[in-house]
């Protein structure tokens, strides 16, 4: 029989709705896969074996009564990053401060999945409170990456990303702030997608940078991306940032994509997205790809973007100001961590007590940042001028797609560093997010593809397209089209070690 | 925050620091902070009533609760 946990998920749904294999049995496999390699990846937090074989069987059980699927992706399985609320399920968002947490609601994301009938198997390893690029910040262990065990997934969706490539699931939630569904998908050989600011609710996801974070799916293959793309945008009330405009059409904009396509449409390279400090592999790989999507007819200019070298320290900024704000509700009264309540220490220092043994070193570097920028004084200097990039880099963007219909850049600078090479020098650990970010500042949509190996190291590399905001669909029809003409790359991911 | 926490922090910090400070660089006097990529103000929703947490559902992840509401530590000094 197939290994069912090799398909994609448009195959797997294919395979259910048509009662050629149970969602009970896909769930399984998967399950089985989990138990079998997690050990030596640890993307997951936490697996939900009985709920997910609960929502397998109900989707079973309606399709056996001859109803229609729920959703294109009824019945298939899915990882979850723990930084989306889930009711009854635990949910730690990567921290100490939330262990042991079991939500009383569910994130819409969650809530539309299920509904959708798509069957969550658990919850993924990420860099608490999703601040990092790599995962190492989790509380509770860094996630592998499953090309290399000794190196990092990305971050900070890094175990979403891990269980594609571990074949784990076939399909994952990230949340991107400044890069953390796109570089994971980069240097595991995976698809990520940040869908446009408002695109996806934040109801129920458990806030870094308000202004920055959304929501997107992780997949293997484009055209799986943008199915678990619709399954959860859309307009929720709930959400008061949420944009109320129809979902970019981005399942028929990768079906387009994938016959190969190109003429017509115009791919701007951003200048200032190379040279130093970009790792020569990356940037050969890169390189052809561009040529690849010449020779699918696309018409190829080059970009300049001249604020884009501003934008990491402006997120730096702007993203601490934000967190400092936010993670202020962690304060050891209605939920999560409590220590140091001795019956005589006043809620002042509960609070200090608690803050210093639930966050840890990079959650209390933010706090500390955003809480200087943000502090009368330096306001000005720091996050106002901060505030005002920002205004520049979306004018960037804007000139820029007066020109072309997407723009592409390697997704990171590097491939995948090694696990600790990082963790002690965090301007380093920030550049991995080079290029991802200008597309939060300014709310734009933006997708990772793999785009081959480097030739330096063997690593994934990802191709980073860029659209307009709205105009989700222009990066899924070329990520789709550049695919078609490519090698999958995931099936060059090395069994992992003590199988076979 | 531990005095070992405090050596390491103050070194990064400023690392940092001396580095987002290149903002400063970029003359942008005259141009509009933004604040939010989506320029969004009075978003209203229907006023439908809806069921909320039920009370043992809002305590369920207290540290700790007592007679039906959250028990915290002291709030007021021993001299007030």
């Amino acid at each position: 029989m197939t290994d069912l946990t090799r398909l994609t998920a448009a195959e797997l749904a294919e395979k259910i709705h048509s009662r050629e294999v149970t969602s009970a049995q896909v769930t399984r496999a998967h399950l089985d896969r989990i138990a079998q390699v997690d050990g030596r990846v640890h993307a997951f937090l936490h697996v939900d074996t009985e709920g997910a074989l609960a929502a397998a069987e109900a989707v079973d059980a309606e399709l056996d009564k001859g109803a229609a699927p729920a959703s294109p992706l009824a019945g298939v399985p899915l990882a979850l990053k723990d930084v989306f609320v889930t009711k009854d399920v635990p949910t730690t968002c990567g921290s100490k401060m939330l262990e042991g947490w079991l939500p009383p609601y569910d994130s819409t994301v969650a809530a539309r999945l299920r509904a959708a009938g798509v069957v969550i198997l658990g919850k993924t390893n990420m860099d608490e409170f999703a601040m990092g690029s790599s995962t190492e910040n989790s509380a509770y262990g860094p996630t592998r990456n499953p090309w290399d065990p000794d190196r990092i997934p990305g971050g900070s969706g890094g175990g979403s990303s891990a269980s594609l490539a571990a074949f784990e699931a076939p399909l994952a939630i990230g949340t991107d702030t400044g890069g953390s569904i796109r570089q994971p998908g980069a240097v595991t050989g995976t698809v990520g997608a940040k869908p446009t600011y408002g695109g996806v609710s934040r109801y129920g996801l458990i806030a870094f940078s308000s202004s920055l974070d959304q929501g997107g799916p992780c997949a293997r293959t484009v055209l799986d991306a943008a199915l678990l793309h619709e399954a959860i945008a859309g307009h929720d009330p709930a959400d008061a940032t949420s944009i109320e405009a129809p979902v970019p059409r981005v399942v028929e904009a990768a079906r387009a994509g994938a016959k190969g396509d190109l003429s017509g449409t115009r791919v701007g390279v951003v200048r200032e997205f190379a040279g130093e400090g970009y790792q020569s592999g990356v940037s050969a790989a890169f390189d052809a790809a561009v040529e690849q999507l010449r020779a699918l007819g696309a018409e190829v200019v080059e970009v300049s973007c001249p604020h884009f070298q501003y934008a990491l320290a402006a997120y730096y900024l702007i993203a601490p100001s934000e967190a400092s704000s936010n993670l202020a509700r962690f304060d050891a009264m209605r939920y999560g961590l409590r220590t140091g309540d001795d019956g005589g220490a006043s809620a002042e220092q509960v609070m200090a007590a608690t803050r210093e043994a639930g966050f840890g070193p990079e959650v209390k570097r933010r706090i500390m940042l955003g809480t200087f920028a943000l502090s009368s004084g330096y306001y000005d200097a720091y996050y106002g001028q901060a505030q005002k990039v920002r205004t520049l880099i979306a004018r960037d963007f804007a000139a820029a797609y007066e020109q072309v219909d997407v723009l592409v850049s390697p997704t990171t600078p590097t491939t995948a560093f090694k696990i600790g090479e990082r963790v002690d020098d965090p301007m380093a650990m920030y550049l991995a997010d080079l290029c991802t970010i200008p597309a939060n500042l300014a709310g734009t949509a933006a997708l990772s593809v793999p785009c081959g190996l480097s030739p330096d190291d063997g690593l994934p590399v990802g191709l980073q397209i860029m659209a307009p905001a709205l105009a989700d669909e222009r990066m899924y029809r070329v990520g789709a089209a550049y695919e078609s003409a490519t090698e999958p790359l995931i099936n060059r991911v090395p069994e992992l070690g003590g199988e076979q | 925050m531990t005095d070992e926490e405090l050596d390491t922090f103050a070194g990064q910090l400023d690392q940092i620091l001396s580095s987002v400070a290149s903002v400063g660089e970029v003359a942008a006097a005259d141009v509009p902070p933004t604040s939010h990529a989506v320029p969004l103000t009075n978003v209203f929703r229907e006023d439908a009533p809806r069921e909320g947490l039920s009370q043992q559902q809002a305590l369920s992840g207290a540290p700790a609760a007592e007679q039906g509401r959250f028990r915290v530590p002291r709030i007021l000094g021993e001299e007030q």
